[in-house]
């Protein structure tokens, strides 16, 4: 299986056309605070002064996420042809070259596995200096591969999404990938193989309409854009003012389709205690597949703190060992799910 | 509405309107008259032949969209012996612009979920001119699991400019409602039908379309944006739709050639608001004839078909 082949060489560091040289001072979108830019870096670019996070390229979130030196790219190859043979102004043809120069990406996502704080994962980051971040059929390949690759190993799936939606230069096709990775998604929710979505500024369209609100847990950085239509097309639809905040993270979390809103510097660690408490959970049942069974989950408050005997009913644990695959599952009828 | 129809057709409909007042005004045999009427009818079918033989994708999104093309509650009657509507998502409220129940076809019983557009002014407020909010999409699932669990193959029907951009929509999950459809079709043991028969609009059409079979009349479009959308990206300017109607290649034989969808459905000439009951009738037979090949399944074939359906969908090389 194809999907299944892993490249052996490091990740190409993509140009930095954007990134500014070093020593220079940059101004903060939001604050207008007059920042070094080397200690912007050091602070993930993220504002000291007012917590702004600005957008970062992909290779910053595997850097982020990663353990040093774990990641290894997967389907790099896999890039976009012109199905539509689409040309407005510009041929998309041209569209993508241009795209891949500016970026040194081949594609608006990078997938690939690697550690996390030492869980095995295979994660996914979208780059929204890729013509916007947006899912052509080469993105949905990708992501639908790192799935598969999920179920192969029974390890987790992580994405970060940064998308305007759905690519409009490939017709119809783009927007059946929105069918192609929630499928799939369907599969890992049935294995119980874990599934965290994580939403940075902007996320919208056919990207959120799809993976980006099917993780078992969604996070998302604070101030992030967030939405299905985005917010021009709302505000010609209803004519009128939209609310304050309207479709940022904390719109998002008051509305109950967020877990938690996590800074950037945060993202690691929260991961990997979620993909701890899962991997305990799972491998802490004797009889994984089968005596796991999804009970009435206990609302958690300081007065209502979950009984002891909640953890000793999942009963001895047999798996936990560090050289283990996270979440062995036996599989009923020997067959992959692929 | 009634009087309605596009620029294309009026020569058409004008010259067909000559010959039944002709027929009618004539009782008996009439030499002269009926020289006429034949002519009258070759220089019809002739019409006929020339618009409809060479339609542009701009005029065939004006079909699926025309104000007197039948929607899904016409099919449904056309189409069923029996249809009990169920309501509302048991969470915030009912949504009129799906419409959802239970039914029988041919005897054969089975659920239906479908877009509903309104007739006129007054119907389309309260349908949102077939435009769901999250509430539309989270009682389609629910009709989709209770068809599930017992066992009743489900017919959905496609007809959206897209799902809702509002306010309301964004508060209460638009996005979050469309993608769990998306998974959990994947998950349904029934065989799942697809007729889109007007506007394929965008992951609000696709929401109610992870199907086994999905059909489009000949008329209709599936589109990842409306052309007047992509016409505003992309040129700045709605009114060159047309323009972004072509490039979109959006048509019932673009979806076809580019496997997104199984097969074309044959509309009257002339589009199926020109015959509604001969294009329901061809609907129900592709349709019966799905649900039989699809029976024959077991349901974890059925499931591992589906998945392997959509997974190989899209262009990209490596
Ligand atoms: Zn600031």
């Amino acid at each position: 299986m194809s999907w299944f082949r892993r490249q052996n060489n490091r990740p190409k560091k993509p140009t930095e056309s954007r990134d500014l040289p070093d020593g220079v001072w940059t101004k903060c979108e939001n604050c207008s605070e007059i920042l070094y830019f080397k200690e912007l870096e050091r602070n993930l670019h993220v504002c000291p002064k007012c917590g702004n996070h600005f957008r970062i390229r992909s290779h910053k979130y595997v850097e982020i996420l990663t353990d040093p030196g774990t990641f290894q790219e997967t389907n790099a190859n896999v890039v976009s042809k012109d199905p539509l043979k689409f040309k407005d102004s510009k041929k998309y043809t041209d569209r993508v070259k241009d795209a891949v120069k500016k970026t040194g990406m081949n594609e608006a996502i990078v997938t690939g596995t690697a550690r996390l704080d030492e869980l095995p994962v295979v994660l996914g980051v979208m780059d929204f200096a890729f013509i916007g971040g947006s899912m052509a059929s080469a993105v949905g390949e990708k992501i639908a591969r790192s799935l598969k690759l999920c179920l192969e190993r029974k390890e987790p799936m992580i994405l970060v999404s940064a998308s305007g939606g759905a690519r409009m230069m490939e017709g119809i096709l783009s927007l059946m990938q929105m069918a192609k990775t929630s499928v799939l998604l369907a599969r890992l929710r049935n294995e119980r193989i874990p599934y965290i979505s994580i939403l940075t500024h902007p996320t919208t369209g056919g990207v959120t309409a799809s993976f980006a609100s099917l993780g078992d847990v969604i996070l998302a950085e604070p101030g992030a854009l967030i939405g299905f239509a985005g917010p021009r097309v709302i505000k010609e639809t209803v004519a009128q003012e939209l609310p304050e905040g309207f479709q940022r993270s904390e719109f998002l979390m008051k509305h109950g389709f967020l877990d938690r809103i996590t800074p950037r510097s945060e993202l690691k660690q929260t991961v990997g205690n979620i993909l701890r408490v899962f991997h305990d959970g799972v491998n802490a049942s004797s009889h994984a597949g089968i005596a796991f069974r999804p009970r009435t989950s206990v609302p958690l408050s300081e007065h209502d703190p979950v009984p002891l005997s909640d953890h000793d009913s999942f009963g001895a644990s047999e798996g936990g060992n560090g050289s283990m695959p996270i979440l062995e599952l036996p599989d009923p009828d020997g067959s992959t799910t692929t | 509405m009634s009087n309605f129809w596009l620029e294309f057709e009026k020569p058409v409909v004008e010259l067909e309107t000559r010959i039944s007042e002709l027929r009618e005004f004539t009782s008996g045999s009439n030499i002269e008259v009926d020289e006429e009427l034949k002519r009258l009818e070759k220089k019809a079918d002739r019409m006929r032949h020339d618009i409809y033989t060479k339609l542009t994708r701009w005029q065939r999104v004006q079909l699926a969209r025309h104000p007197r093309r039948p929607y899904t509650l016409n099919y449904i009657g056309w189409m069923c012996e029996e249809f009990t509507e169920l309501h509302g998502d048991r969470a915030f409220a009912d949504d009129p612009a799906i419409v959802a129940g239970l039914a029988r076809i041919g005897g054969k019983p089975l659920a239906i979920v479908g877009h509903q557009k309104g007739r006129n002014t007054k119907e389309n407020i309260h349908r949102n001119f077939g435009m769901p909010h999250p509430e539309g999409y989270r009682k389609a699932l629910r009709i989709f699991e209770l068809a599930d669990r017992f066992r009743l193959p489900i017919l959905t029907f496609v007809d959206t400019p897209g799902a809702y951009p509002g306010v309301g929509a964004e508060e209460r999950g638009q996005s979050e409602a469309i993608a769990r459809n998306l998974r959990e079709m994947a998950n349904l043991a029934v065989p799942l039908v697809t007729v889109i028969i007007g506007e394929g609009g965008s992951g609000g059409a696709l929401a109610l379309a992870v199907s086994d079979r999905v059909y489009m009349l000949e008329n209709s479009v599936y589109s990842v944006i409306s052309p007047e959308g992509c016409a505003g990206i992309l040129w700045k300017d709605r009114a060159k739709a047309p323009e972004a109607a072509e490039v979109l290649k959006l048509t019932a034989s673009d979806s076809l050639e580019q496997g997104v969808i199984d097969g074309l459905i044959d509309e009257p000439v002339g589009g199926a608001h020109r015959n509604p009951e001969m294009a329901a009738a061809a609907i129900r037979l592709q349709v019966e004839a799905a649900f039989e090949e699809l029976g024959n399944l077991d349901p974890e074939t059925l499931l591992q078909k589906r998945l392997e359906k959509f997974l190989n969908i899209g262009v990209y090389q490596e």
